[in-house]
C-alpha cells in the first residue's frame, strides 16, 4: 500500500518503528501518523459506531471527523488521523469512555501574547507573519505539521505570481513556514484550542493530548482560520470503511505515501474531485469515473481536461445510489438523474472500485468561533453557518476575527490576503501602524481582483452578505 | 451549453489556432478556454508573447511573437499548453508530463487525444526536466492538432 516512486513528491520516510495494535506488532515510519501506519498496514476500520457497532474507517484525515478515534497509550477518544505514531506505542479500540479522563493529569501552563491565531493554514500563516510585525503572535495548529490543506496539493496553484501562483501548494506551505520561522512567532503544533472564554481580556483553552498540557492563553486579539471540513452524503453504504472525504485522501496519498486502494471512484467534479482524480492517477492508482450531479463539471475546465486525456470518464448528472462491501467499500452503484433528481430507471452502472472519495464540498468548522458569541449566520453562499464579519475580517465581538475557508470556502489564494488582512488590522487595534491605510488598501484591491471573473461570483456574493449582514447587527447595536 | 463544459473536452473549434505559417515555425497553443483567476504564463514567457487583459481574462498568445520555446508550458498549473510545430508530413508537439516513468528520448510511445483515446504512434524526440517536465514527441502531420498526451510503457 505504500508509494515507492511518484512524479512530484519525494517521500522521506523517518526511521523504522514498532507499536502494537490490540496486542499485535505494527511496522510503521517515524514522523507517520497512526491512522496512517494502520492503512498501510492494511488495517481500514478503526473505529465502531457507538450503538450499531457499525465499522469505521478514518474520513477526513484532518482531525475533524471522529471516526477515527482511538485509545492510544491509555487516553481515549484520540484522533489517530492527526497524531504521530511512536516506538512501542499501544493502539488499542476506542472503549468509549467518558472525555473527561482524556485531560486527567495535565500540566497547566499560562500563556500571554498580544495576538493568538487559530489555525496553522494559508490564512493563519499569513495573518500570523503579518501581525508578529507588529505585535507578540502566538500560532496554534493541532496538527502535527503546519500548511493546513496545503501540504497534500502536489498540483501548481493558479492565481497571480504574488499569491505564489505556478508554485505547488506543498512548496507555498514551506515557504510560509520558513517565513513564520524567521520571524520568530511562537509556535504550538498538536496542540488543539478547545474552549473560548472572556475575562478582562479574550482567554483560549488548548491541550495537547499526547505530551499532556493544557494551556491557558490570554489574549488581547485573536484571529480564528480553522478552515472547513469536508460535506458527507447521503447514500446507502456512506459509512463504509472506504469512503472517505477527498481531503482526507489526498493527506494519506501525498503527505504518508499510502495508497487508498487500488480503484477509485469520485463523487463530485468541482475542483477538488477533478484534482484528486489527478493527484491519484500520479499516485499509480485507479480512478473509475467521476460522477457529478449537475449538468455542468463545476471545477475549472482546464483540470477536467487534464483527466480526461488521461481516459477517465465524467459522468455529469449522475450521482452514486449505494455503495456495496462486506465490512469494507467493494464497489458502487451509479445512476442518471432526471430534472426532479431521481435516478432515471435503467440508468445504473455496476462501478468496481475499493474505495469511493466524496467531494461534494466544505462547511466552514464554526464550533470554535461560535463559542465566542460573534455573530453566526447561514450564508448559502459562503458554504453554510459563518460569522458575519467586516471589512477588516474582524467579526461583530471586538478583537475576534476570521479569515479563509472558515469566513467563506474560497481559495488559499484569498485565504493568504484575508489573513494578512485580520493580522494587520488586529496589530493595527492594538498599537496604530504608521502606513496602515497604505498597506490594507493594497490587500483590498488584491482581494476584489480575484473576485472579479466567473469564479468569482459566488465568494464575492457570500462577502457581500456577510457584510451587510455585519452592518446590520451593528447598526442594530449601536442604536439599541 | 459547449460540450467542454459537459465533458472536460474541447473542440478544435474553442481554440485560438495560428496560420499555416506561424504552425510551421512552431508556437505555443493554449487550451485555456475558460475564464479562471491565472495568470503565471503572462510572465513566463521571455518574448512577452502572451497577454491577458486582466487576471481573470483569456491568454491570448501573439503567434508572431511567439518562438515556440515552451517555458510557458512549464509553469501552467492548468497544463494546458502545447508547443506545436507542423512543417511537412511531420510534426512535433512539445506536451507537460506529470507521471512516471518519464519516456526516454528515442523511444516510441503512443499519442493520446483530448478524450484519452490512442490515435498513434510517435517518437519521443526530446525531454526536458522541469518544474514540470516537457516532453517533444513526433508524428504524422494530420495529428498535430489531436496529441495531447502520451502513454509510456513501463518497460524499456
Ligand atoms: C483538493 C483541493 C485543491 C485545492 N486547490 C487550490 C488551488 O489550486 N488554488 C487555491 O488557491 N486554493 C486551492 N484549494 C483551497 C485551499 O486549499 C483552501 O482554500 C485553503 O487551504 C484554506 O485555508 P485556511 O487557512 O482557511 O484553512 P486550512 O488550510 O483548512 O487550515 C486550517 C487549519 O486550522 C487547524 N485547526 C482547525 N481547528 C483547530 C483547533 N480547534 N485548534 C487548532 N488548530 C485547528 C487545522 O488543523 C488546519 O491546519 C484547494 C483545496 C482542496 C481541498
Ligand atoms: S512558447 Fe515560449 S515564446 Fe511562445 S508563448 Fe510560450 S514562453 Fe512565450
Ligand atoms: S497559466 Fe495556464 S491555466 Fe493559467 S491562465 Fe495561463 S494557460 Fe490558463
Amino acid at each position: 500500500m505504500r508509494i515507492e516512486e511518484h512524479p512530484i513528491l519525494d517521500f522521506k520516510r523517518g526511521r523504522e518503528i514498532y507499536f502494537y495494535y490490540n496486542g499485535k506488532k505494527i511496522k510503521a515510519y517515524e514522523g507517520e501518523t497512526i491512522a496512517a501506519a494502520l492503512y498501510a498496514a492494511g488495517i481500514k476500520t478503526l473505529s465502531k459506531s457507538l450503538r450499531l457497532h457499525r465499522p469505521r474507517g478514518f474520513f477526513c484525515g484532518i482531525g475533524k471527523c471522529s471516526s477515527c478515534l482511538m485509545k492510544v497509550d491509555g487516553i481515549p477518544n484520540v484522533r489517530t488521523c492527526i497524531t504521530m505514531v511512536r516506538e512501542g506505542m499501544v493502539v488499542e479500540d476506542n472503549d468509549m469512555e467518558l472525555p473527561d479522563k482524556e485531560y486527567e493529569g495535565c500540566e497547566l501552563r499560562k500563556k500571554a501574547v498580544d495576538v493568538v491565531v487559530v489555525g496553522g493554514g494559508p490564512a493563519g500563516m499569513n495573518a500570523a507573519i503579518e501581525a508578529s510585525k507588529y505585535a507578540r503572535t502566538l500560532l496554534i495548529d493541532e496538527n502535527p505539521r503546519l500548511g493546513g490543506q496545503l501540504i497534500k496539493q502536489t498540483h501548481k496553484f493558479f492565481g497571480s505570481r504574488r499569491q505564489r501562483a505556478g508554485t505547488r501548494g506543498i512548496e507555498i506551505a514551506k515557504e510560509l513556514e520558513r517565513e513564520v520561522m524567521e520571524r520568530g512567532v511562537e509556535v504550538l503544533l498538536n496542540t488543539s484550542v478547545i474552549g473560548y472564554y472572556k475575562r478582562s481580556h479574550h482567554f483560549l483553552a488548548a491541550a495537547d493530548k499526547i505530551n499532556r498540557i493544557v494551556y491557558e492563553i490570554e489574549a488581547k486579539k485573536i484571529i480564528f482560520a480553522t478552515g472547513a471540513q469536508e460535506n458527507m452524503l447521503v447514500f446507502e453504504g456512506n459509512d463504509l470503511p472506504g469512503v472517505y472525504g477527498a481531503g482526507g485522501v489526498q493527506t494519506l496519498m501525498n503527505v504518508y505515501g499510502v495508497k487508498p486502494g487500488n480503484v477509485g471512484l469520485i463523487i463530485g467534479a468541482g475542483n477538488v474531485g477533478l484534482i484528486l482524480a489527478y493527484q491519484l492517477l500520479q499516485a499509480g492508482v485507479g480512478v473509475a469515473c467521476i460522477v457529478e450531479a449537475m449538468p455542468k463539471i463545476g471545477g475549472y475546465f482546464v483540470h477536467a481536461a487534464k483527466i480526461r486525456r488521461c481516459g477517465i470518464p465524467i459522468y455529469t448528472r449522475h450521482s452514486i445510489k449505494r455503495a456495496y462491501g462486506d465490512g469494507k467499500v467493494e464497489g458502487a452503484i451509479i445512476g442518471e438523474l432526471d430534472e426532479n433528481w431521481n435516478f432515471v430507471e435503467g440508468s445504473e452502472k455496476d462501478i468496481k472500485c475499493d474505495f469511493i472519495c466524496l467531494a461534494v464540498g466544505l462547511t466552514p468548522s464554526i464550533r470554535l468561533i461560535a463559542q465566542t458569541g460573534a455573530e453566526i449566520s447561514f450564508i448559502n453562499e459562503a458554504g453554510g453557518w459563518v460569522a458575519l464579519h467586516n471589512e477588516y475580517m474582524e467579526t461583530t465581538k471586538e478583537g475576534i476575527y476570521v479569515a479563509g475557508d472558515l469566513a467563506n470556502i474560497e481559495e488559499a489564494s484569498t485565504a493568504m490576503i484575508e489573513g494578512k488582512i485580520a493580522g494587520l488590522h488586529a496589530a493595527h487595534s492594538i498599537k496604530p501602524i504608521d502606513d496602515f491605510e497604505r498597506k490594507i488598501k493594497e490587500y483590498m484591491e488584491e482581494l476584489e481582483i480575484f473576485r472579479q471573473g466567473y469564479f468569482g461570483e459566488r465568494p464575492k456574493k457570500a462577502k457581500e452578505k456577510i457584510l451587510e449582514g455585519y452592518y446590520e447587527k451593528m447598526g442594530e447595536r449601536r442604536s439599541s | 451549453m459547449k460540450r467542454w463544459e459537459r465533458e472536460g473536452v474541447a473542440e478544435i473549434e474553442d481554440i485560438r489556432l495560428p496560420t499555416k505559417e506561424q504552425l510551421q515555425k512552431g508556437v505555443a497553443i493554449i487550451e485555456c478556454i475558460q475564464e479562471i483567476p491565472c495568470n503565471p504564463c503572462v510572465d513566463a514567457c521571455p518574448f512577452n508573447a502572451i497577454s491577458m487583459e486582466n487576471i481573470n481574462a483569456l491568454p491570448i498568445v501573439d503567434f508572431e511573437k511567439c518562438v515556440g520555446c515552451g517555458k510557458c508550458i512549464e509553469v501552467c498549473p492548468g497544463l494546458a499548453i502545447f508547443v506545436v510545430k507542423a512543417k511537412g508530413e511531420k510534426a512535433t508537439v512539445m506536451l507537460p508530463y506529470e507521471f512516471i516513468p518519464l519516456p526516454k528520448e528515442g523511444q516510441m510511445v503512443k499519442a493520446i487525444n483530448r478524450e484519452g483515446k490512442e490515435i498513434c504512434e510517435a517518437v519521443v524526440k526530446k525531454v526536458r526536466k522541469g518544474k514540470t517536465p516537457v516532453v517533444t514527441i513526433e508524428l504524422p502531420a494530420e495529428y498535430a492538432m489531436e496529441a495531447r498526451h502520451i502513454k509510456v510503457k513501463a518497460e524499456e
